[in-house]
């Protein structure tokens, strides 16, 4: 048991709606107050972030009629890495006649994120996940179709049906085109004004409420100020405190966790999805992780040997995968969980496969790899594609032929990353992969309108906290990025900016104004003048080390306070000795890079306590300490059935005169509480 | 292993760019390509010199943010591959290695390695989408049933990531590849039909204010094109504006 001594705040109420679950969010739609066409063209709303959150909350809004802002850090907003995921997008359409329903979508989610989700807001996703694939047809997404010219589905792990839309292995990135296509078509109307290679560096908050932004433009070094009647963030997750993961190299906490020091709440920090089916890490000069998506194991299947020494000669090489006959593999997932098999839930496949590698069964050299192999399933698509063509007693080769072009039409596209990447062709061996670092269930927290505690501040997506509990389920990103952005927030703004109709322009030249802009000039004269022995990187790297070990698939009380202690000493250092080549007045990717680190070097001190102050493993987040016999997370409802957000336990800019202790942070709790399921253990045997 | 690497270095947008030698020890063949410019910047600022400053952001060859010419191959020598997803191990020990941005009237230089490519946002905001509002009450997905051969088409056209090494490599500067591929992703599509002579019409216009270049058919573009864009597309959006012209 730790011995830490949190500080509690008030508790936290998320709105939400009386009545029953699956009329909630009807009923409140046609009660919230509505702002009139002639007087949305007097309201000014900010998004930073155009991944598919941000796009599509851009692009509704401009629609409506509000004046839109959009900030990208990246040259255009077709970058956010929304373009990278590739599995699909779950909806709860039935198309498959397998059963599947609002109901089923929503309680798989609750389920999967292992009961720390909200009952409310989980409803809502799968309710307006249908509308979501309607519109994106409408917009021209081109979808996977079968030759009846109607919509494929395929599945994905945790769930018993097929109701994951997908278009090949680049899902993300067409349905990003899709939503960065409708924000264009304002841009061209004049509705949203896009501000490209800027940086949102500081919220502004102007008597409690959200009222702008402190940017910086990338490429002139320029320091500007936005203001408007709300502000979104869509701005993504935190992965990168991990400096490894599958988030982009420019993907960072930065909006969120200055908007975190302005006063909004961070919630649930600890709950991060590590992903079971990623490239292994091979060089101490690897700057990110490649993942393999889940769809994968939908026709692949893991293993490890079930000896000792085979796994011994695989790492030194004097062994081939395919050397191992069957009976000496060991399908640990399909051994483990008999009814879900391969397609488990994220944490559980994850764990399973650091379990079978500490157990000495890796199978690269590092020795933190496992199998995922397609020989079977390329076998049994090669036999019945002959069986399609009518040819009798098909040789094995064409049998082999056939089954690989199955396979290169489904994941084409992986199989050829893979092969770039490691120089080993999937077709003919196994693929080996790990878990990696890929998606933050924690984040801003929010209520019901997708609004934090600071009233005018809205967050979407990825950097909200709210619908996915402590893991989150295969092609659900996608899902909540878009019912956020399409379906959510143009409703829920629109209740809050009523008020403010009669408000005018928000001015920016204000003290609250004069005072941020100040403040994050002092901030990057710093970082420059700093002068220090190491490379933003330097700093990165190490905070990374300790957060994978310490903080990563398995956690304990006592490494959650080394990491604590540790994270607080490198931040020390880092102030210290941090150093920043060029000038402040041009584009400095080295200058961009300190403000994102000084940023993970806060969170992940709060990841790590938030770990530290919740007794009990759940999903994505696993206590040594509490576990079942058979190594399962052991949840306590008791005393942990809550959401935890933090306040910052500092001044907005304190950081820079004295050392902040993160561990000062205050928690206010919300009570999850569970109306229309009944919590259980979660089993996938 | 050891490399000699000759790169284009420019201080501004207006400030003059020329070619600087670096050598490089310690590279390894696992390493992608934009890894070993990291190792490059680490050296550099150790020893007190500015890093290189190139584009770069998903390094899995999907965001289209990372683009080099490298020994006068847009995204280097390796085919269907994007820089970031390129290796080492495509290069030998003492190898020379020329790195430059993407040149072309439309795409100025920021800094170093860097361009500025909004004018291709801008193409699409010409014309790119097809003008639907998100709806409250959308039409179910599966009343539109569309063909397998058009639906995958489409999909092709649609995997562009916009990188502009089509641009960067013909030798008109020309963006046809580019505006093609989403011609024809909307054309094939009966969503798209609708909005179809105006949407060539105005892309086309866009593209030319821009200042990219004639297409003259050399099929370059489709050689070095990361995510293999056919020339197909090319022959659909010539059709698309004979057939806008004509009405």
């Amino acid at each position: 048991m730790s011995t830490i001594n949190i500080k509690e705040g008030t508790p936290l109420k998320a709105k939400i709606p009386e009545g029953d679950l699956a009329k909630k969010w009807t009923t409140y739609k046609d009660k919230i107050r509505l702002v009139s066409p002639a007087n949305k063209r007097k309201l000014d709303i900010i998004v930073v972030g155009t991944g598919l959150a941000g796009a599509s909350a851009a692009a509704s809004l401009a629609e409506l009629g509000y004046n839109v802002k959009a900030f990208a850090f990246q040259d255009s907003p077709r970058r956010a890495h929304s373009i990278a995921a590739q599995g699909g997008i779950n909806a709860s359409k039935n198309y498959q006649n397998d059963g599947d329903s609002d109901w089923r979508l929503f309680y798989d989610t609750i389920k999967g994120g292992d009961y720390r989700g909200r009952e409310a807001n989980t409803y809502r996703l799968a309710e307006v996940s249908g509308n979501i694939i309607d519109q994106a047809v409408m917009q021209g997404v081109p979808f996977a179709r079968d030759y009846g010219g109607l919509l494929d589905n395929r599945s994905f792990g945790g769930v018993l049906v097929s109701r994951t839309f997908y278009a090949k292995g680049q899902t993300g990135q067409q349905l990003l085109l899709g939503a960065y296509s409708a924000l264009n078509r304002q841009i061209a109307r004049g509705k949203v004004e896009m501000y490209n290679r800027h940086e949102m560096i500081d919220l502004v908050v102007i008597n409690g409420h959200a009222r702008g932004i402190i940017a910086r433009n990338l490429v002139t070094g320029e320091i500007e100020r936005h203001s408007a009647h709300a502000v979104v963030l869509a701005s993504g997750g935190y992965s990168n405190a991990y400096f490894l993961s599958t988030n982009a190299m420019g993907s960072n906490a930065t909006a969120a966790w200055r908007a975190h020091r302005k006063g909004a709440y961070f919630a649930n920090p600890a709950f991060v999805q590590i992903h079971p089916t990623c490239i292994p890490r091979s060089s101490e000069h690897q700057s990110k992780l490649t993942l393999m998506s889940e769809s994968l194991r939908n026709d692949g299947r893991i293993w490890v040997p079930k000896k000792l020494e085979d796994a011994k000669a695989l790492r030194e090489g004097r062994l081939k995968p395919t050397d191992i006959p069957e009976e000496d593999r060991d399908y640990y997932l399909e051994r483990r969980y008999p009814a879900f098999g391969n397609l488990v839930p994220r944490d559980v496949a994850s764990r399973a496969a650091k379990e079978r590698c500490d157990a000495g069964f890796g199978v690269n050299k590092t020795g933190e790899a496992v199998f995922l192999d397609f020989a079977t399933a390329i076998e049994r698509y090669g036999k019945e594609q002959a069986h399609l063509k009518g040819i009798k007693n098909p040789s094995k080769k064409l049998i082999t032929e056939l089954g690989e072009k199955v396979i290169e039409q489904k994941y084409g596209n992986l199989f050829q990353m893979y092969e770039k990447i490691t120089d080993d062709n999937p077709y003919k061996t196994p693929m080996m992969i790990y878990p990696a670092n890929h998606y933050t269930m924690g984040g801003l927290w929010v209520d019901y309108d997708l609004q934090s505690n600071l009233p005018g501040l809205f967050v979407i997506g990825e950097a909200n906290f709210s619908d996915h509990g402590a893991n989150r389920l295969g092609a659900s990103a996608l899902m909540q990025g878009l019912a956020d952005g399409y379906f959510v927030l143009p409703y829920t703004i629109g209740d809050y900016l009523a008020d403010y109709i009669r408000e005018g322009k928000v001015p920016t030249d204000t003290p609250e104004f004069d005072e941020a802009e100040a403040k994050v000039k002092e901030e990057i004269d710093f970082f420059i003048n700093n002068n220090g022995k190491h490379s933003v990187d330097y700093f990165h790297k190490k905070l990374g080390k300790i957060m994978w070990d310490k903080v990563g698939l398995s956690r304990n009380a006592e490494g959650l306070q080394k990491a604590i202690k540790e994270i607080q000493e490198l931040r020390t250092q880092f102030w210290k000795d941090v150093r920043v080549p060029g000038r402040a007045d041009e584009l400095n990717p080295e200058l961009e890079k300190a403000g994102y680190v000084a940023d993970f070097l806060e969170l992940g001190e709060l990841l790590a306590l938030d770990a530290l102050n919740r007794n009990e493993s759940c999903g994505g987040h696993f206590r040594e300490e509490y576990q079942t016999e058979d190594g399962e997370a052991l949840r306590d409802d008791k005393n942990y059935a809550y959401v935890a957000a933090w306040e910052y336990p500092a001044k907005p800019y304190e950081r820079y005169t004295k050392h902040v202790n993160m561990s000062d942070a205050i928690l206010h709790k919300e009570p999850l509480i569970f109306e229309f399921v009944k919590p259980t253990t979660r089993s996938y045997k | 292993m050891k490399l000699n690497l000759k790169i284009w270095r420019q201080p501004g947008p207006n400030a003059k760019g020329r070619m600087v030698n670096y050598q490089i020890d310690g590279v390894e063949s696992d390493m992608s390509f934009l890894e070993m410019l990291d190792l490059l910047n680490e050296n550099l600022i150790a020893k007190g010199e500015e890093p290189v400053a190139f584009d770069h952001d998903c390094r899995e060859g999907i965001c289209g943010m990372c683009s080099l010419f490298i020994n006068g191959e847009a995204h280097g020598p390796d085919r269907l591959t994007t820089t970031c997803q390129l290796h080492m191990r495509k290069f030998k020990d003492g190898d020379t290695i020329v790195i430059e941005p993407w040149r072309a009237n439309a795409f100025p230089v920021i800094k170093d390695l860097v361009v500025d490519r909004s004018a291709l946002d801008r193409i699409q905001q010409a014309g790119g989408y097809i003008s639907v509002n998100t709806s409250g009450r959308p039409v179910d997905a599966n009343t539109i049933p569309i063909p397998k051969k058009n639906a995958d088409m489409a999909f092709d056209a649609a995997t562009c990531i916009g990188c502009g090494a089509c641009v960067a490599t013909c030798k008109n500067a020309s963006a046809m590849l580019f505006v093609s591929a989403k011609v024809a992703q909307y054309a094939l599509l009966p969503q798209g039909r609708i909005e179809a002579a105006k949407r060539v019409q105005d892309m086309v216009a866009a593209m030319d204010a821009e200042g990219f270049g004639s297409c003259t058919n050399t099929g370059a573009c489709e050689v070095q094109c990361p995510k293999g864009i056919s020339l197909t597309n090319i022959a659909i959006l010539n059709k698309e504006f004979l057939l806008a012209q004509s009405k």
